[in-house]
């Protein structure tokens, strides 16, 4: 399916894009990456520059291996990050997101989990945070082959607006040919709980601190478990200091 | 410490208080009883400084500052301390990082130095000590999977860090078992009887004031305060009900 043609908004997985940036960047390379049979691996994807980016990842995990993604998308004015995942039998696959976006930047994560062998698991925990006028998109699907049964895909998907101006869309997706598939995903747009705030505040702390503590813990849970967790939440918090 | 005059408050643009005046000096306890709807809890919000409980007349001065002026924090910083009647559960946010940054925003406010992490750690744990606390619930999330009762000795916990100058707390004793409402009013006791400190307890029961004991107690409804007492006020309102007392 490698194109050379620029896509269009009418095309599903580019609807939300900031066509005129990707222009600059056309046409993306694919990165491809083959997990063998047994193995395991890691990858972070730290985006944190103002510049445009686009990449498209085509990650295949042969039977029992497992691989562990995080990407952490703050600062491109336009950012996108295309994940194609193919799972073989029994393997594991993890994506854990943050987005943070503000101005009028553009961000956005699209996967393509298809699960091929039996018992394979994956799950996609994607945090985004908006201020201004940026706009934030996750399109997430599952596709689970014929016979791919004994597959637990899961997918969490968040975001929070901190104004109202700025733009969120999410959009899971399940595609399941199997019978024996548990899938459970949850989707939530919303704004942080003004409660929480008042009693963060309430004991002191200012009101730009208080939103911090409640965001930190938001998009924490994108990172949570990853061999490198300290370096992506701190590199998530300086971004968030210069959103509020 | 607080003076408090005429005060008027709406929520929602329903009128709640309807010139609320009260003088509370350092040294003293002050206890706040009345029925179901009488604007206890909306005082003490409209203290703290709440989005949504707004002033439309009177005045509040809390050691000379018009605290009305004040954003919540600033309120914290000048030493007022709001217990809540419902503590608010915070997911992520861990109980030790969140009182840390605020009683460091706290100090900064005041142009104090910040607490070293250690000396933050040997304060947290003496206070956690004092309401019987495990000091490793102090590093879960701010009251998330708390108990009732875990919660309000949490709050006292908070109070206890922040060493406020005037604390209001809004039915502390609600959700308390025997033991717990003790160790809260010791706790209270402990943290706050003090000859430069004053409490405000908001509640509906004489039971915390066995452990608390007030030097004045004020009966509230329809939003103002109808008589004010001693103690024996309190034993009288738990005697003969609201209705008796105050018509």
């Amino acid at each position: 399916m490698t194109t050379l043609t620029l896509p269009t908004r009418r095309d599903e997985a580019y609807r939300y894009s900031d066509i005129d940036a990707l222009a600059g960047v056309w046409p993306v390379a694919r990165e491809e990456l083959v997990v063998a049979a047994g193995t395991s691996g890691t990858l972070d994807i730290v985006e944190t520059g103002a510049a445009t980016v686009a990449r498209h990842l085509v990650i295949t995990l042969e039977a029992a291996a497992r691989f562990d993604l995080r990407v952490l998308l703050a600062g491109p004015s336009f950012g996108r990050i295309a994940v194609d995942v193919r799972l073989g039998e029994k393997a594991d696959f993890t994506m854990g997101a943050a987005q943070l976006a503000t101005g009028h930047e553009t961000v956005e994560i699209v996967t393509e989990v298809t699960h091929t062998g039996l018992d394979a698991t994956s799950a996609q925990i994607v945090r985004t945070v908006l201020a201004g006028h940026a706009t934030g998109t996750y399109l997430g699907r599952i596709a689970v082959e014929r016979g791919a049964d004994g597959t637990d895909a899961g997918q969490s998907v968040r975001a929070m607006l901190l104004d109202r101006t700025a733009t969120a869309n999410a959009r899971p997706e399940l595609e399941i040919y199997a019978d024996d598939v548990k899938a459970a995903h949850g989707c939530a747009v919303g704004e942080l709980d003004a409660q929480g705030l008042f009693y963060l505040m309430s004991r002191g702390l200012p009101p730009a601190e208080a939103k911090r503590l409640m965001l930190q813990a938001f998009i924490a849970e994108a990172f949570a478990g990853a061999a490198n967790e300290d370096m992506l939440s701190e590199k998530a918090l300086a971004r968030l200091g210069a959103i509020l | 410490m607080l003076q408090i005059d005429n005060l008027q408050a709406t929520v929602a643009d329903k009128p709640i208080l309807k010139g609320l005046s009260l003088t509370i000096n350092a040294g003293e306890i002050h206890a706040i009883m009345g029925p179901n709807g009488a604007g206890k809890s909306t005082l003490g919000y409209t203290l703290g400084g709440r989005p949504g409980y707004e002033v439309t007349g009177g005045s509040v001065s809390f050691d000379g500052q018009d605290l009305l002026e004040l954003e919540p924090h600033e309120r914290a910083a000048a030493g007022l301390f709001l217990g809540f009647q419902y503590p608010v559960e915070i997911p992520g946010v861990s109980f030790v990082q969140f009182l840390r940054e605020a009683a460091n925003a706290q100090r900064k406010g005041r142009g104090e130095e910040p607490l070293s992490g250690g000396a933050f750690l040997k304060l947290a744990r003496e206070q956690a000590g004092l309401l019987r606390m495990d000091m490793d619930m102090l590093k879960r999330p701010v009251n998330v999977g708390f108990s009732g009762g875990e919660k309000k000795r949490a709050e006292m916990v908070q109070m206890g860090i922040l060493d406020p100058k005037l604390a209001i707390l809004d039915e502390t004793d609600s959700g308390l078992d025997i033991d717990a409402l003790r160790i809260c009013g010791e706790g209270i006791n402990a943290i706050m009887r003090k000859p430069d400190k004053a409490v405000l307890l908001i509640t509906h029961y004489q039971r915390l004031l066995d452990y608390v004991k007030p030097d004045f107690v004020h009966v509230l409804a329809g939003g103002r305060i109808v008589r004010s007492g001693g103690p024996e006020l309190a034993l009288q309102l738990e005697d003969e009900g609201y209705e008796a007392v105050v018509a």
